[in-house]
């Protein structure tokens, strides 16, 4: 097959795909919601005056002003450029973590479902004991362990999210193995790593993107928890969970510390969770006309 | 039917020792040396010295990781809190009731909530009532549960002062607690429950039942409901487990002295011996749980109970 | 076109639509057909041709929405049942029309005994108890050749020509009056297939039964049927008795259908298939709806809807040519 022919057909189905994508009310606002967070947490820095740990203490708790729009903290640092800075970790863990997982999920999940026997029992066997300890509990150990930081916490986030993803995959590899395309590709004499990634995965990953893209806001909230118990991204860095631990102090007094970095989180989630949910429904077969 | 819990029971045997093999290789591998944690950086490096002869932390990993395995499981001593000094069974004899109770309350709470929501959701399908239902769902979901527990805590504790903003004085102090648990839960059984449902209303089977003449509220209970709640029964046990794996942070916030509050508390201060234990009966607590829940599915659902009377099942 | 109230049913002009995204679907344009008791009148067409959606019209089980009954009458009896409210045709469904479905494996409760299935629809319309219910389920099991110690057994557990003949117990344990059978026998194998008819055939004999059976398959129609009435896209395009439909095709539809059948001793090249698909319900063509597909098609059949003709006693085609150029070299 010419790669021109190719392009030609792939274009117009991602476009096709995106427009199915908006079509649902709920995923339009999701991707507006999610466009304009990001547009603030990565062009914000550039217009805000003030960096996200300039402290000043003549301006120590302060509610909301037209020179500080979301207040300011306990050390007068500015709330909104605390969050704009924030959101990237909080956004970028949510992400990295969830396709970290995902892409193991995929190599392990199709392994096992594909080769079967041995290799399959070993497999599935290490995810049930791994999963016998729940994807948070591990997620804490983890991150207890390998201490503080950006990159321990992808990890420690990853970690909880494998044996779910490796099920799903090799669920799917299971069920696409036993159609008759793949037994026609067999009896082709087809080598097997070429039956596996042009005939096998193209048809499981789907599920497994709208898994991975569902799973963003779930990480992002897991992240925010670790904050908030004290592991994971620590303060200073102005993580949404770390500012929301930096303001658990002040819950009597300077309830806005609290408010703002939460509503920020929920609403992230919450947009990229309508992203995904318009996402599964334009994938899915039965959805579509 | 027995064959198959006694073979279920002994892999669950074998994947909570496997689980403390690994929280005990993840906790040796930690960072940190757990004696000059424990007696400050001040400390003499021979005053130090002994107190790793000690905790038997000076051995090589192999001979720990058999000593703590043969303790705990062939013993069931589960050994004596680094830092306080008590038996570490005795505080969790205390703790676990706790951490159950919210775990089990929020559960059926959030059960009995999310398949109701879903169901209404199911049938009005398309129209306002299913919208609503699914976006209060979304936003369950969205918002992270401990910030939900705090702005509760506002709401309710500071500002009505209704309900007790921390500890266990009273059945009160339980409510916020058990209400912030079954939050995500109830988005997950709502929209589960729901697409179930809709599957259901689907099916031939359901027509099948309209033809024989029977009417529509019996249709709902006796065809619709037993078939679309049998996905909700396989997802209880991994709700459950997935309530008790956040109990660290809800504890936290609510400052409850529960099995969560004091895993934290052994890992901030490298109390291994809290921490493993605290693992141990977690990674316990989760497999009966799933164990309950597949036995309870074979036993409603005919299809699979044939194939476990009849030993083809392989998992 | 029969349009005598004496039938037992008949149905006068049925219209049904279905909406989804806005479009709507043309599902059924106005069918007016009759069945007498005792009487088999078979339903041929392709698949999307509205076949089912009338027999689910008669007993009112359409979803709505999407789908909507827009005109029409149905008359059983001497009453219109389209005009019954709904707690009437609780009474009718099941008691007086039944209706098999089309594929067993999935027309069964699968949490439920089969037994119990029976009994349900036996005590819905009988002044029975339940034990009294179970017997009389026990006897249709019996009845359609399943051992009644099976009763307490699940569908999981039954082959799909047992899961069909439990459906054909179900649907008789009233003595319906009229049989709705939807393609009862597509989604078994051929040596069932005419077991299940055999089964059906006899039943309908013992109570008089008056019964609709809708196939794709010619062979179920000869083998089973008194009338045919062939549908093509929610039309009744010819409609006759059975030998004369076989001996004397006039629609060209009807003709195709024919001529796409293999025959054992005719040559290949008589083998022709029906060229094009069938045609978009939401957007149906002007005219005859089977124009684009007609190898007789003038300019006329594009652009002027076809009345039904009756070309000899009791064969109605709705076809204005079907007796000049199209069978011209019959």
């Amino acid at each position: 097959m010419s790669s021109e022919n190719k392009n030609i057909k792939r274009q117009p189905e991602w476009i096709a795909l995106c427009r199915r994508v908006v079509k649902s009310g709920g995923a339009k606002l999701g991707a507006i919601i999610f466009a304009i967070i990001l547009l603030f947490c990565i062009f914000g820095p550039l217009f805000s005056s003030y960096g996200p740990n300039d402290i000043d203490l003549m301006s120590m708790y302060g509610g909301p002003t037209l020179k500080h729009p979301f207040g300011t903290d306990a050390l007068g640092r500015d709330m909104m450029a605390r969050l704009m800075y924030g959101g990237r970790y909080s956004i970028l863990l949510g992400i990295m973590a969830s396709f970290c997982s995902a892409f193991i999920g995929i190599v392990l999940g199709s392994i096992a479902g594909y080769f079967g026997g041995h290799t399959e029992t070993i497999i599935m066997r290490i995810m049930d004991i791994w999963s016998s300890l729940p994807g948070m509990l591990l997620c804490i150990l983890v991150s207890a362990v390998m201490g503080s930081g950006f990159l321990s916490t992808v990890l420690a986030l990853t970690v909880g999210s494998i044996p779910g993803g490796t099920r799903m995959i090799r669920g799917q590899v299971l069920q696409e193995r036993s159609k008759e395309y793949v037994e026609a590709a067999e009896a082709f004499n087809c080598p097997k790593y070429s039956i596996m990634f042009r005939h096998l995965l193209p048809n499981c990953i789907q599920p497994m993107i709208v898994m991975a893209t569902m799973s963003i806001g779930s990480v992002m909230i897991q992240a925010a928890s670790l904050s908030y118990i004290g592991l994971g991204v620590q303060p200073p860095t102005p993580e949404w969970g770390a500012m929301l631990a930096d303001g658990r102090s002040y819950i009597r007094t300077y309830p806005h510390l609290l408010l703002v970095p939460g509503l920020a989180i929920a609403a992230t989630v919450l947009a990229i969770n309508l992203l995904g949910d318009g996402l599964r429904s334009a994938l899915d077969p039965k959805l579509r006309d | 039917m027995a064959r198959y819990i006694i073979k279920r029971l002994l892999i669950m045997v074998v994947i909570v020792w496997c689980a403390a093999i690994v929280v005990f290789t993840l906790m040796y591998l930690a960072p940190g040396d757990p004696a000059r944690i424990l007696l400050g950086s001040e400390a003499d490096d021979n005053v130090i010295q002994m107190k790793r002869v000690a905790l038997g932390i000076d051995k090589p990993y192999l001979m720990q990781l058999g000593i703590f395995m043969y303790k705990t499981f062939v013993k069931f001593d589960f050994g004596t809190s680094w830092v306080y000094n008590v038996p570490v069974m005795s505080e969790l004899a205390e703790r676990l009731p706790r951490t159950i109770l919210i775990g089990f309350s929020a559960m059926i709470l959030n059960v009995a909530i999310g398949v109701f929501l879903g169901i209404k959701a199911a049938i009005h399908e398309g129209k306002w009532q299913d919208s609503t239902i699914m976006i209060i769902a979304m936003a369950f979901i969205s918002a992270p549960d401990f910030w939900v527990a705090l702005m509760l805590i506002i709401l309710f504790a500071q500002k009505l002062g209704w309900l007790p903003a921390y500890g266990i004085e009273s059945w009160k102090s339980y409510v916020l607690p058990i209400i912030c648990s079954c939050f995500g839960g109830i988005a997950v059984n709502a929209r589960q429950s729901r697409s179930a449902m809709l599957e259901v209303i689907r099916a031939d089977y359901i027509t099948t039942a309209r033809a024989k003449g029977q009417k529509e509220d019996v249709i709902v209970r006796k065809h619709m409901l037993p078939n679309a709640l049998m996905p909700v029964i396989t997802s209880l046990g991994n709700g459950l487990t997935s309530i008790v794996a956040g109990s660290p942070i809800i504890e936290t916030v609510f400052v409850i002295p529960g099995v969560g509050a004091y895993l934290l508390t052994g890992l901030n201060s490298r109390d291994l011996p809290v921490v493993r234990s605290c693992v141990v009966f977690l990674a316990i607590f989760s497999s009966i749980a799933m164990l309950l829940t597949d036995l309870a599915y074979a036993f409603l659902d005919p299809r699979i109970k044939a194939q476990y009377a009849s030993g083809r099942r392989t998992r | 076109m029969s349009t005598d109230n004496e039938k037992f049913l008949n149905i006068k002009n049925l219209k049904v639509i279905y909406t989804q995204d806005r479009k709507v679907v043309q599902a059924v344009n106005g069918i007016s057909i009759s069945v007498d008791k005792g009487e088999t009148l078979g339903l041929v067409g392709e698949t999307g041709a509205g076949k089912t959606t009338i027999a689910k019209s008669i007993l009112r089980i359409l979803p709505d929405p999407p789908a909507k009954i827009l005109e029409g009458e149905i008359w059983m009896d001497g009453e219109d049942i389209l005009k019954h409210p709904e707690n009437k045709m609780l009474e009718i469904r099941g008691e007086k029309i039944a209706m098999i479905f089309q594929d067993p494996m999935t027309a069964l409760n699968p949490l439920m005994t089969v037994g119990d299935q029976i009994t349900e629809v036996v005590l819905l319309h009988n002044r029975i108890n339940r034990q009294q219910g179970m017997e009389r389920a026990g006897e249709m099991l019996e009845m359609v050749g399943i051992p009644k110690e099976r009763y307490d057994e699940y569908p999981h557990q039954f082959s799909g020509g047992m899961k069909q003949r439990v459906v054909i117990a179900m649907a008789l344990a009233c003595n319906p009056e009229l049989l709705l059978a939807d393609e009862p026998t597509t989604a078994l194998d051929v040596t069932i297939q005419a077991q299940v008819l055999e089964l059906i055939k006899d039943l309908q004999l013992k109570f008089q039964t008056a019964m609709i059976l809708i196939t794709h398959d010619l062979g179920v129609i000869a083998q089973t049927c008194d009338k045919v009435a062939v549908i093509y896209a929610g039309e009744i395009v010819e409609y006759t008795d059975k030998i004369e439909l076989f001996d004397n095709p006039l629609h060209p539809y009807t003709r195709g259908l024919f001529d796409s059948l293999p025959s054992m001793n005719g040559d290949e090249a008589r083998l022709k298939p029906i060229h094009g698909m069938p045609p978009d319900p939401t957007d149906l063509p002007e005219g005859c709806y089977f124009s684009p597909r007609c190898p007789y098609a003038t300019e006329e059949c594009r652009l002027h809807h076809p009345t039904m003709h009756e070309y000899r006693t009791g064969h109605f085609a709705l076809c204005d040519k079907a007796a000049g150029e199209v069978n011209k070299d019959v």
